[in-house]
């Protein structure tokens, strides 16, 4: 039988309804300080990390609030835990503390440990 | 002081500054189309930021006119009005003549009809909404969807009929922003368990205690905020709205599914005052407002000489900023009549 190379692609839409948001559940209950994100970048614009690689914090962020799990899950291995996010935060979120909640929630969730 | 004034409109900057006028011992007429005073604010539940009751500001505004030197014409449009010298005659939709020294226009704003926005679905599906309609179902104490459900999840889409060239509108309303976060806010109140998200292009947060009233919004009340312009609604099987947007923040698509969605309708200038405009050749701007004669000095100044323009037939504007408006125009006034009128 000839190949034809075709494949089927996955929607890229973001699919709300259907998506786990067990992780950001876990984490905003942990740290309440991160429903006051507004998304202005200034962590992942100060992150080490994302200066010498794609890691945003920002993007984490939005991602895991969606419920986008499987993106966070190789990313947030990245950090180093600084903490200078939380330093230039201008909402008072623990950024730090997120990363480290989303590691955990990602061990309490997942067979796949991080 | 003596003098006579003719106030259009007796919305919130008509009756401020029809009470200022008297005050200052001015004879004033106070016109108004509808039968009641109050405009749109008498259809509003609460305010923001402090979701004071609309019918205390209300309130105030009557006792404001509670004056012998205002006479009320409820009920009466005004037709058109022309210069005799430096006099003005109006001629009322009743058929009379009124002279005045001054004329201060209070025509206010229409708010958008979001059925020209056909991909939102309002007038179509049942359970897409307009922020009014929601003031509405707040003093009515029921949050309901049309088959009499509550509804758990709530979708709240900024900018409809604001920054939107394709309805002929490039400017922003101003107050939807804050309007939105008020009525998330009282969604949750009111209905404890639902979810409410809310869509918008930017957080325009610019007032006293808005940007505060926007992190007790995202804290205590756990509402989420999406960035991304709702692009369309449709009904699926389970007869639930879906919402598409972009996530902008991901950059990717995203589609939800929701039982009530709340469009918050921007302001348009009224429809009284773009008539008045062309009768009496009054300058407009590329928004429809009257333009003023000086953006910063001469706000409330028109291109006619003795006629002054107050609150949101000028530009978007808030209670606060409409009262502050209508008071500076009664300083512009007494000094016209005072120094100027020749």
């Amino acid at each position: 039988m000839e190949k034809f190379g075709f494949t089927l692609s996955k929607a890229r839409v973001i699919d709300y309804d259907a998506n786990d948001r067990r992780i950001v559940d876990f984490i905003l209950e942990r740290e309440p300080s991160l429903k006051a994100c507004i998304e202005c970048g200034c962590c992942s614009a100060t992150c080490t990390t994302g200066n010498f690689t794609g890691f945003s914090l920002r993007e984490i962020h939005v991602l895991l609030k969606r419920g986008e799990n499987d993106q966070v899950r190789k990313k947030i291995k990245k950090c180093m835990l600084c903490g200078k996010c939380s330093l230039v935060c201008p909402r008072g979120v623990n950024t730090r503390n997120v990363v480290f909640l989303a590691r955990q929630a990602f061990q309490k969730f997942d067979s796949y440990a991080v | 002081m003596t003098g006579n004034v003719v106030v259009v409109g007796g919305g919130t900057a008509g009756m401020e500054a029809a009470g200022q006028l008297a005050k200052a011992g001015l004879s004033v007429t106070l016109i108004e189309k509808e039968k009641d005073l109050g405009g749109h604010l008498k259809e509003w539940y609460h305010l923001f930021p402090d979701r004071r009751p609309g019918e205390e500001v209300l309130s105030y505004l009557k006792t404001q006119i509670a004056h012998d030197n205002i006479r009320l014409l409820t009920g009466n449009g005004v037709g058109g009005f022309h210069k005799k010298g430096s006099d003005f005659i109006i001629n009322t939709s009743s058929g009379d003549e009124i002279k005045a020294d001054a004329v201060l226009l209070t025509t206010g704003f229409d708010l958008f009809k979001s059925e020209r926005k056909e991909e939102y679905g309002y007038g179509i599906y049942d359970n897409v909404i307009t922020s009014p309609d929601l003031e509405k179902m707040f003093r009515s104490g029921e949050i309901k969807l049309k088959n009499g459900k509550t509804p758990e999840k709530i979708g709240i889409v900024h900018c409809v009929g604001s920054r939107d060239e394709k309805v002929g509108n490039l400017y922003c309303s101003k107050l939807c922003c804050v309007t939105a976060v008020k009525q998330a806010i009282e969604l949750k109140e009111i209905l404890n368990d639902c979810k409410v998200f809310c869509f918008y292009m930017d957080m325009r947060m610019g007032g006293a205690l808005y940007e505060e009233l926007y992190r007790e919004a995202q804290e205590k009340y756990g509402i989420a905020f999406i960035r991304g312009k709702v692009s369309e609604v449709g009904v699926n099987i389970s007869k639930k709205l879906v919402v598409k947007a972009e996530d902008t923040l991901s950059g990717r698509p995203l589609k939800m599914e929701l039982d009530l969605l709340v469009l918050m309708a921007g302001m348009e200038m009224s429809d009284g005052g773009s008539k008045l405009a062309s009768a009496g050749k009054l300058d407009i701007g590329e928004n429809r407002f009257f333009t003023a004669a000086d953006n910063h000095f001469g706000s409330n100044r028109s291109n006619v000489k003795g006629l002054f323009y107050a609150g949101t037939c000028t530009a978007p504007m808030n209670i606060t900023e409409t009262i502050s408006h209508a008071r500076s125009a009664v300083a512009d006034i007494i000094d016209y009549l005072n120094n100027d009128r020749k």
